[in-house]
């Protein structure tokens, strides 16, 4: 057992877990549902889901190109949704909010469209902690247009290694793309501080906030990015949805990415004329019902506070690093104090492979994570091929840390490294 | 959801001393297998003499079901014709989509048998298939290349 370590949140975790009815769930051999694996989709309160099925079962119909009474609920409802996003992130101009269907098309759209002006001898920074999200589409048009990918390291204790920042972002640096918050590693970046260099040098920055958005407070009017790209379904909100925020003058330069519907000002058989943001960046119909049940989800975390969220991860992460480092053999990628820490924690166990433990857990009602978690650069960088991830959210409770703690410990007794 | 039907005894002990590990020379093809959505890797080495498998050697990094598969599938087909290693395969393979509903016969899978408890797990199945696929594929470039050289 895991002794009386001292816990103390701001949220009432019981009248939070009440909202999630999944958590209530037994699952195989009688075992109690333990949800650490938030960081790769969050549950969902009753509230989100209740909005999603009220505006099927009674305002559906297609958005903006519907002349009837429906297809105008629908759009307010769509568009009420934008409303609601903007916000809760503290930006000025809800024009400034692209619906995507996920962070990764979010920041494809921005590597396609940023990458439309990049040429020989340009160059892209991004860093090795980057979800694979935040790579492949920068490759990619690195390879379109022969600008260069550059990137930051990371050190010894999973930050980012600002060392050589100064040999990094120069003048040749176009765009500067980095996680806020490492998926993998769970570390907090200094975007603002990294920001400020690179628009020193004129260059753009694009952060991947997917982490960001569901664990504390956001505000884009100040944090220095050009553009910022999460997901709903981590956040509380349905599957399907994404976002790209960007700064209203930059959208309006940028072109097209995905052409079709809703997108185009006027079309003629000899070319096209395109719609302003965020619609120029909306081709066909979008995520309706999601957007309305993203809006759903971001009510109801403002309802709570996202000062307490932060609070709350902050004492459940100190409390499982603590735990974890009890457990004899094991091994944390990532900081491990709680400053400058998000509520992803992974780790190596010795002797066992992530995914014998993750099945182990499993066995027990543990959810985690086992693999490169979509970031296998980083892991690399720390010479491992895999590594068991547990993360946390609103609603996970200092009993399931202990359940996790208590499971490694009978995962170290069944393959007998114990 | 029985951990014990799923770690049998014999597939840990294949975890712990894999046989037939660590790459040998000489060999007809050397190939690489991942699984890109966990991470595990395996280096395979297959060495034919006409139609039988004469060498295989491997280097797996990757989780216990993985490597034991890699391990029990190479005393499976060293020193048989390639037709019945690929008959074996055929077995494994039923084995592992049977949802627990496929009774193994031991006479063909031998320490395979242990990996029936995986079919329960589908999550774990394509780890009990890496070491397979690895080897069908270098086999068949090694059958291409030695008919490419007869063809001369």
């Amino acid at each position: 057992m895991t002794g009386a370590r001292t816990f103390s949140s701001p949220l009432d975790l019981q009248s939070v877990r009440a909202d999630f009815p999944i958590l209530a769930r037994e699952l195989a051999n009688g075992f109690p549902l333990t949800y650490l694996d938030s960081a790769n989709s969050s549950q969902k309160p009753a509230q989100v889901v209740q909005a999603l099925s009220d505006h099927y079962l009674k305002h559906n119909a297609n958005v903006a190109r519907a002349m009837h009474q429906l297809g105008a609920e629908a759009t307010a409802a769509y568009e009420g949704g934008r409303d609601k996003v903007a916000a809760f992130i503290g930006a000025t101009n809800r024009n400034e909010i692209v619906f995507t269907k996920n962070a990764s098309e979010a920041l494809n759209l921005a590597a396609h469209t940023l990458g439309a002006a990049l040429k020989p001898g340009d160059e892209v920074v991004i860093s090795e902690m980057e979800h694979h999200s935040n790579i492949v589409p920068w490759q990619l048009a690195c390879e379109r247009t022969g600008a260069t990918l550059r990137w930051f390291g990371v050190t010894d204790e999973g930050r980012l290694d600002l060392s050589n920042i100064e040999e990094l972002i120069t003048e040749r640096t176009k765009v500067v793309s980095l996680t806020w918050v490492s998926n993998a590693l769970g570390t907090i970046n200094p975007i603002t501080e990294i920001a400020a260099k690179a628009h020193a040098v004129g260059a753009l920055v694009v952060v991947d906030a997917s982490q960001a958005v569901p664990q504390f407070p956001v505000d884009v009017s100040t944090l220095g990015a050009d553009l910022l790209a999460f997901t709903g379904h981590k956040a509380v909100g349905p599957t399907g949805i994404g976002v790209l925020w960007g700064r209203y003058e930059l959208l309006a330069e940028l072109p097209p990415f995905l052409g079709g519907g809703e997108m185009i000002e006027v079309v003629r058989m000899t070319g096209s004329t395109y719609a302003p943001p965020p619609a120029r960046f909306e081709a066909g119909t979008p995520p309706i019902a999601q957007a309305v049940g993203l809006g759903a989800a971001l009510d109801y975390l403002a309802g709570i506070g996202m000062d307490k969220v932060a609070a709350h991860e902050q004492a459940i992460t100190a409390y499982a690093l603590e735990g974890l480092l009890s457990v004899p053999g094991l091994k944390i990628l990532g900081p491990t104090d709680i400053a400058d820490r998000g509520g992803a924690i992974s780790f190596e166990l010795d002797g066992v492979h992530p995914h014998d433990v993750a099945t182990v857990l499993d066995t027990r009602g543990i959810a985690v994570r086992a693999g490169h978690h979509c970031a296998r650069p980083v892991h690399e960088r720390f010479g491992v091929q895999s590594s068991t991830r547990a993360s946390f959210y609103l609603y996970t409770t200092p009993e399931e840390v202990d359940a996790l703690v208590d499971g490694l410990g009978f995962v170290r007794s069944f393959f007998k490294v114990a | 959801m029985q951990l014990d039907s799923l770690y049998q005894e014999i597939i840990l002990d294949h975890y712990r001393s894999p046989h037939h590990a660590g790459l040998a020379d000489p060999y007809d093809v050397e190939v690489h297998h991942v699984n890109p959505s966990c991470g595990d890797e395996v280096t395979l080495r297959v060495e034919l003499d006409g139609d039988t498998v004469t060498g295989l050697t491997h280097h797996s990094v990757g989780c216990s079901i993985s490597q034991a598969a890699t391990s029990v599938m190479s005393d499976l087909v060293i020193g048989k014709p390639v037709a019945e290693g690929m008959a074996t395969y055929e077995k494994f393979l039923e084995l592992m989509q049977g949802r627990g509903n496929v009774e193994p016969d031991e006479e063909v899978l031998e320490d395979g048998v242990a990996f029936a408890g995986v079919a329960q797990f589908p999550a774990r199945v394509k780890c009990a298939l890496l070491g397979w696929s690895a080897w069908r594929d270098a086999t068949a470039q090694a059958l291409a290349k030695k008919e490419g050289a007869s063809n001369v």
